[in-house]
Order: structure tokens, then sequence, then C-alpha cells
């Protein structure tokens, strides 16, 4: 008996330590606990998937307040130490579970209806206003301007690469969009609706920027499609969301939202920097990374 | 531990005509030794695989790579995954199913025992093959247990060991389906009506069906990537004509249904559990059999919710959002009746009933979160997010491991005759229930700001909730050392177990002395047995 004395007694010195790495670890670092939820975002898609998550978390929340609330309270009420006598003629009640049968239905209506509304609303591509073709490849990004002839690689910045070496001996924290920041940002323009097909060249990736709300697979052999209107300038960030082999969480996504007339200058000095020097098929077979691509839109980093 | 067990001079009665050493085991058609090697394998994948958690995450207490590399880290979450869902969920069930369905319908054993022998023994050479591919070129499986082409056919030599790991797996399930609806069937004393049965055989039932339906695709599945990668087929190649997105509708037709057969039988010791800690029988039997049924036919029309984001039709996410939703409603059933079970019940709060209650907060839980990953638009930023992966650890952990505790507390008494220690079975379920959301609610957390799953490394912004996260995760890991103590120490000794070891108990499994006898119901139980035995 006096084995398991000390054995709990240790649990509690264990208990307390873990505690205290717990508050050591959180008291410094508070100010960076800001990422509860999901963002907002900056497009008409990804404000209606916003204010949907938070009317089904709601939801939930309110059905959970009651629901744990009532267990809770029969856990308090109906207990045995405290003199409770089980009321064994309680079998079923056709009432009761016609009632937690019928308004669960009405609330998965109610969700159902804005979900269905958003859905065709994200489906809808027409009438998009440019057309950007990307390539998942392992482990890099490929965009295609169609029609502009623009057409360049993108992958993980050097300074994170290095840094994520194992044993590299560099502190994340030091530099500076750790694993979130590319050779060749993606540039679109402002209130355009941009329309990207989304492909793979090896196995199945997937594109992701939560500022875009939107998230789909790019896979080899078939073509995807999904539409951006950011309405807001900015760099925004992602990365690969399909698990896509070794380096699957080394292949950033970064997306320059620029002004209409900020966009067509970049283009033109995109296809005269291919025209001067028609590297982009060089660069297909060739890593990417090797600084030979067009790299005027890292000045915008 | 089942060892000591066997050879505990208390309980090896002359007449059992059990016997001895290591043959015993091996040869053995007794379904309760079948349900203990069932119970023992499953605990040793539950060790085998927690030990791959921890090491994911320690890898991931901060950013940068520290640990492993990440191929690696790849290999170590299939290997988990694979490991926990068909080492240890899957043979745990088999394993409660073998020790408790003919002692609760009183039938004398298993309908098929040498059957019942050979589906336990192929299981330890699936897992030898499995964990052999560590050992092997280009190392274990890497490219998720969902192994989608084209990324796993770039696997080496663990692909095809992978493979034929999963065919005996899925063989042995089906063996014992077939053995389990067979025994419902046809071995229940005769007054045992179905709907006089016991919810856990109920469910048990259910999931033998979904067994036999859906490992035979998974089978065929996996049989697809083996011919397309070593005898020139295509058919999820789009170079050949084929298509990499049939692959996930066939393995998600198989991979919903799973997830039901991970936690129907949960449901069914959940419902047994509660009545018997309120003293009170369960409210509404039947609605509670008819609402798995429907969940389980539900399960068959859902699959494609795990792949919104592959580019469907309007119509066909529509369709597979609603039938989702509609899931809910059974499900809200099932935790509304459990809910009202304890109302004017008489509680009292032993190890098994505080598992069973934590399972029906935590699982709730799991389910909202399920319901918010049902809505597409929503789906479109949770995929693929470390919200799934709070999601489905909410339902496996809390859920399935949780039904899995309370069983082995619940009944403990029934197989070594003896009761546990109560204070450290409480000590257990306190720190794992704490540190299990210590582990898993962060991961919402995560996954809302933008942490995909099954990376090795993340963005700085992430490191604080990965820290708490495996801090709960070393938490709740250690704790289950305490596990091992309870079980050591019950089969060894401890006060000895009436037959009904619980005041409020009812089941025909109560009616037989504790331990249970190595022979039980060699005749059957007479109708007034039955009756005592069926107050639900």
């Amino acid at each position: 008996m006096s084995n398991k004395r000390l054995l709990s007694r240790g649990l509690i010195r264990r208990g307390a330590i873990v505690a205290a790495v717990l508050a050591s670890v959180a008291s410094p670092a508070f100010a960076g606990w800001g990422g509860l939820n999901m963002t907002r975002g900056v497009t008409e898609l990804s404000e209606i998937i916003y204010d949907l998550h938070m009317e089904i978390l709601w939801v939930c929340v309110v059905i959970a307040v009651a629901v744990f609330g009532a267990m809770i309270y029969f856990v308090v009420r109906f207990r045995k130490s405290r003199g409770a006598v089980p009321d064994t003629s309680l079998l079923h009640s056709n009432k009761a579970e016609l009632i937690w049968t019928v308004i669960p239905v009405v609330i998965l209506v109610m969700m159902a209806v804005p979900a269905a509304k958003a859905l065709i609303r994200i489906e809808d591509t027409r009438n998009s206003e440019l057309t950007i073709k990307v390539t998942g490849y392992q482990w890099k990004w490929q965009f295609d301007y169609l029609g502009s002839g623009v057409n360049f690689f993108s992958t993980l910045a050097e300074s994170s690469n290095f840094a994520r070496q194992k044993g590299s001996g560099i502190d994340p924290n030091t530099v500076e969009n750790y694993l979130l920041e590319s050779d060749h940002h993606l540039v679109i323009p402002l209130d355009t609706k941009v329309r990207l097909l989304l492909t793979a060249n090896d196995v199945i990736h997937a594109w992701w920027v939560p500022a875009f709300g939107m998230k789909k697979d790019a896979i080899p052999g078939f073509v995807n499609e999904m539409w951006i209107k950011a309405h807001t300038t900015g760099t925004y960030r992602g990365q690969c969301a399909e698990l896509c082999g070794r380096d699957h969480g080394f292949m950033p996504i970064v997306v320059d939202v620029v002004s209409k007339e900020e966009f067509a200058r970049w283009l033109e000095s995109q296809k005269s920097a291919t025209d001067a020097a028609p590297l982009v098929p060089a660069a297909q077979s060739a890593p990417p990374a090797d600084g030979a691509t067009p790299a005027a839109s890292s000045t915008n980093s | 531990m089942a060892t000591s067990y066997a050879n505990d001079p208390a309980h090896a009665g002359a007449h059992d005509g059990k016997p001895r050493g290591v043959t015993r085991w091996l040869f053995t058609t007794n379904h309760k030794d079948i349900g203990t090697l069932y119970l023992t394998l499953a605990g040793i994948m539950f060790f085998v695989g927690g030990f791959m958690a921890l090491v994911i995450r320690a890898e991931l207490w901060q950013p940068g790579l520290q640990i492993v590399d990440p191929q690696t880290y790849n290999a170590l979450t299939t290997n988990h995954a694979l490991i926990m869902i068909f080492g240890a969920v899957m043979p745990a069930w088999v394993g409660f199913a073998n020790w408790m369905i003919p002692m609760q319908i009183g039938s004398p054993d298993m309908a098929l025992p040498r059957m019942n022998n050979y589906s336990f023994w192929i299981l330890p050479f699936a897992f030898m093959l499995l964990l052999g591919t560590w050992f092997v070129p280009g190392g274990a499986p890497a490219g998720g247990w969902t192994l989608y082409p084209p990324l796993v056919l770039q696997g080496g030599d663990s692909l095809p060991m992978t493979i034929f790991a999963i065919h005996l797996m899925g063989a042995s399930s089906i063996l014992g389906a077939i053995n389990v609806i067979v025994t419902i069937m046809n071995m229940r004393a005769p007054g045992m009506t179905l709907l006089k049965m016991p919810l856990f055989v109920w469910t048990w039932l259910i999931t033998a069906y979904l067994l036999i339906a859906v490992m035979p695709v998974l089978a065929g599945a996996v049989t697809m990537l083996l011919t397309d990668h070593f005898f020139g087929t295509s058919f999820f190649s789009a170079a050949g004509g084929g298509d990499p997105v049939m692959f996930q509708h066939v393995f998600w037709f198989f991979g919903h249904p799973e997830v039901y057969i991970l936690i129907l039988p949960a449901f069914g010791i959940i419902s047994e559990v509660i009545p018997t800690f309120s003293r009170k029988p369960l409210f509404g039997y039947e609605s509670m059999v008819y609402a798995t049924a429907s969940i389980a036919f539900l399960s068959f029309i859902v699959w494609a919710h795990h792949m919104f984001t592959v580019g469907m039709p309007l119509a066909g996410q529509l369709f597979f959002m609603l039938s989702t939703m509609l899931i809910a409603v059974p499900t809200g059933v099932k935790v509304f009746n459990w809910t009202a079970t304890m109302y004017r019940g008489s509680l009292s709060f032993e190890t098994p009933m505080l598992f069973a209650l934590a399972f029906l907060f935590l699982f709730t839980i799991g389910g909202f979160s399920g319901l918010m990953l049902a809505i597409v638009p929503a789906d479109f930023q949770y995929q693929d997010t470390y919200f799934v992966v709070a999601h489905f650890h909410y339902v496996l952990v809390p859920g399935s491991i949780f039904g899995i505790m309370t069983g082995v507390y619940y009944w403990l008494p029934k197989w070594t005759g003896h009761h546990y220690n109560e204070k450290l079975g409480k000590w257990h379920f306190w720190l794992s229930a704490i540190f299990v959301n210590v582990l898993f609610f962060p991961q919402h957390f995560l996954g809302l700001a933008g942490m995909p799953r099954r990376i090795p490394d993340y963005s700085t912004q992430f490191t604080d909730w990965n820290m708490v996260s495996t801090i709960g995760a070393f938490g709740f890991g250690l704790a289950q050392i305490l596990l091992l103590i309870v079980i050591r120490q019950c089969v060894r000794g401890g006060a000895q177990a009436p037959a009904r070891a619980w005041e409020g108990a009812h089941g025909l499994e109560w009616e037989l002395p504790s331990p249970a006898p190595y022979h039980t119901w060699g005749k059957a139980p007479d109708l007034g047995t039955i009756a005592r035995g069926a107050e639900h």
C-alpha cells in the first residue's frame, strides 16, 4: 500500500513540474497567442466562409452549453452519495425522443441553407479577368500567366531553407517569415477576379492561402479551378496542404496583391525579362532556385 | 500479464481442462483465451503507436528540425495511424467481442472457434511485416495511412510489405466479423431475443456487417496500387487513362465506415456502463439500436466528405454535405439517451463511469467539430489542417480509446476475479482526461490559425500551442503506465470480486462467477436468468 501512496505522491510532484513548465512557457510568449481563430481574409469568398464558420461555431457553442449543462446538472443532482433514489420506470418517452430528433433537423436545415448558398457562389468561376495556371511539383510551385507568356517557379526562400536543415544551428525565430517565404511571389491585381487552374506534375498537392479562404487540390493529369478576388493589397502567405512527400512542409505560397496599375507594370517587366532571355524552358528542367529565373517579383517582398 | 493469470493457482481449477504452457495460447480455441490474446496485442500496439506519437510530438515541440528528418517524420505519422487503427483499436474491440459476446448471450463459446484462433494468429505476422518496413531499403511507408497514389507508389520495398500487411489485417477482420455474426445469429440462449441483447452485442453485430462490407473494398484498393506499381496497370495514373482521385473514392468508401467500426463498440460499452452506475435502465433502448443502425447505414453514403477539395461537381458536394450533416441526428439521439439515462438516476463515480462520462463530454466535442467539417465552404479552410487532426483525435482518443478504458475497468473484475485498485484507476482517469485535452484542444486553434497537418516543421507563430500540445502528449503517454500497473495488480490479486461486481450491473455475464470460469454457459441460462439480465 505504501508503494501506491509513494506513487501518487510522485504523480503530484510530476504534475507540479508540468504546471511550472506550462507557466514558464506561457508567460513570456503570451503576446504570440493571438492565432486562435480562422482569419477573415481579404476576399469575398474568405469573408463568406469566415462568417459561415462563426455561425456554425456559435450554434455549436449554444447546443454545447445546453447539453453539457444538462449533463453537469444531472451528475451533480442525482448522485448516490446525496441520497438520490433511481426512478427505474423511466424507460423511454416518445415525446422526448421526437423533440430531440426534430430540433436537430431544424437546426441542420438552418445551417445547410447558407452553406449551400456560399458553395454555389464559390463554384461560380465565370467572368474571370485573369487566368493563372498553377502547377505543383515536388517541392515547388510553377505559375503561368496564361496568354502573357509570363511563367516562373517558386520555391522556399534560401534563408528558411538553410535554417530548416536538421542541425543547422540557426534559430528559426531569427528568420523572417520562417517557412512562409518564397523566392518568387505570385503577383495578382487588386479587385480582379483571378481564376486559378490547378494541376500537378508528379503527386497530388493542394494550394492554400488562408487569407483567400480557399483550398484546392492540384492533381496530376487533371485541372481544378478556383477563383480569388482580393480587396486589400498586401502580401499573403500559405503553403501546400496535401501530403506530397519528404518536403511537403517546405513549399510555401506567397502572394502579393497589388494595384491594377502596379500589376500591369510588373507583368510588362516580367515579359521583357522573358523576351530578353528565354529562360523559362531552361528553368523547367533546372532547379528554379538557381537565380536564373526572372527575379523582379522579389522586389515586392 | 495473461500468462500470470493463467498460471495463478487460485484459478487454474482442475475442472477447467486448461492446457498449460505456450501451446495453450498457440492452439487455443477458447473465446476467453483468444479475447485475452487480442487485448494483449492491442495493448502492445497501443504503446508502440503511442511511442511513435511521442516522437512526433517531441519533434513538434519547437520550430526547426531537431530529432527526425522529414522522411522519417512522414513514416512516423503513417505508421502511428496504421498501428493505432489496425493494431490497437480494432484488435481491442475483437478482444472485447470474444470475451463478452458469448457470456452476454448465454453461449458456451464463439460459433467458429478454430477460425477464431486463426483470425488472431494472422495478426502478429501482419504487424511483423508492417513494422519490418522500418528495416528495408527506402524505409517505412511515408505516404500517409491513406496511401494516396501517386505519392504512395514512390515508396520502396515498404509498399508491397505494407499492402500485404493490410491484406492480412483485412482477412483477420473479416474472419472475426463472420464469427461474431454467426455467433450472435445462432448461439443465443433460447429466450435471448434480438431486442433483449445488451447494446454491446448489438453495436458489435452492426460493426461486423460494416467490416464485411468494407474490408474487401480496402483490399481491392490496395491491390490496385500493387498492380499499378508492379504489373503496369494504370488504375490511378492519368497518364494511362486512370484517375488518382478514384483511389480516394474507393479508399474512403472503406474509410468512413471504418471510423464507425472504431467507435460503434464504444457506443455499446457506454450504453452498458452509464445505466450500471446510474442504477437505472438505459433510456430508449430500442431507439439506441435504431440510431446505431442508421449511423451504420449513413456511413456508406458520406465518404466524399473526406475529399471536398479534390474538385467535385457542385451537386456531389451538396449531397455529401447534407448526408454528413444527417449523421448528427442519430448521434444526437444517442447522446441525449445517455444523458437521459442519468436523469433521476442514482449515480456513483467508479473509474468505468468516469471514463464513460469523459467519453460523453469529449466525444460530443468531436461531434461538434465533425459537424463544422461537414459544412463544405468552411471545410475548404479546415481541410488538411490541425483542425482535422484535433477532430479525429477527439473522436478516437476520448472516443474509442476511452471506450476501451471504460470496458477494461468495467469488466476487469469479471475477467480476473479481483477488484482493481480504485484509487490508482482514478489517478489514471484524471491524468488521462486532463492531458488528453491539453494535448488535443490547442490543435483546434493551430488548424484555424493556418497550420497544415502532416508537416514536420512549422512557421514560428504556431510555436506556443504546439508546446502545450506536446506537454499534453507526454502527460497523457506517461499516464498510460498507470493502466499497466492497475491491470498487473488486478491480475495478480486484490479484493475478491462477487459475481455481480457492480451494484447496478445487469446482463448475463454478471450471473456468472468472478472470475468467469474457463468454460461458461455449457448449459444455456434459463428464462428467469435471461429476464434478470435483460433489464437494460
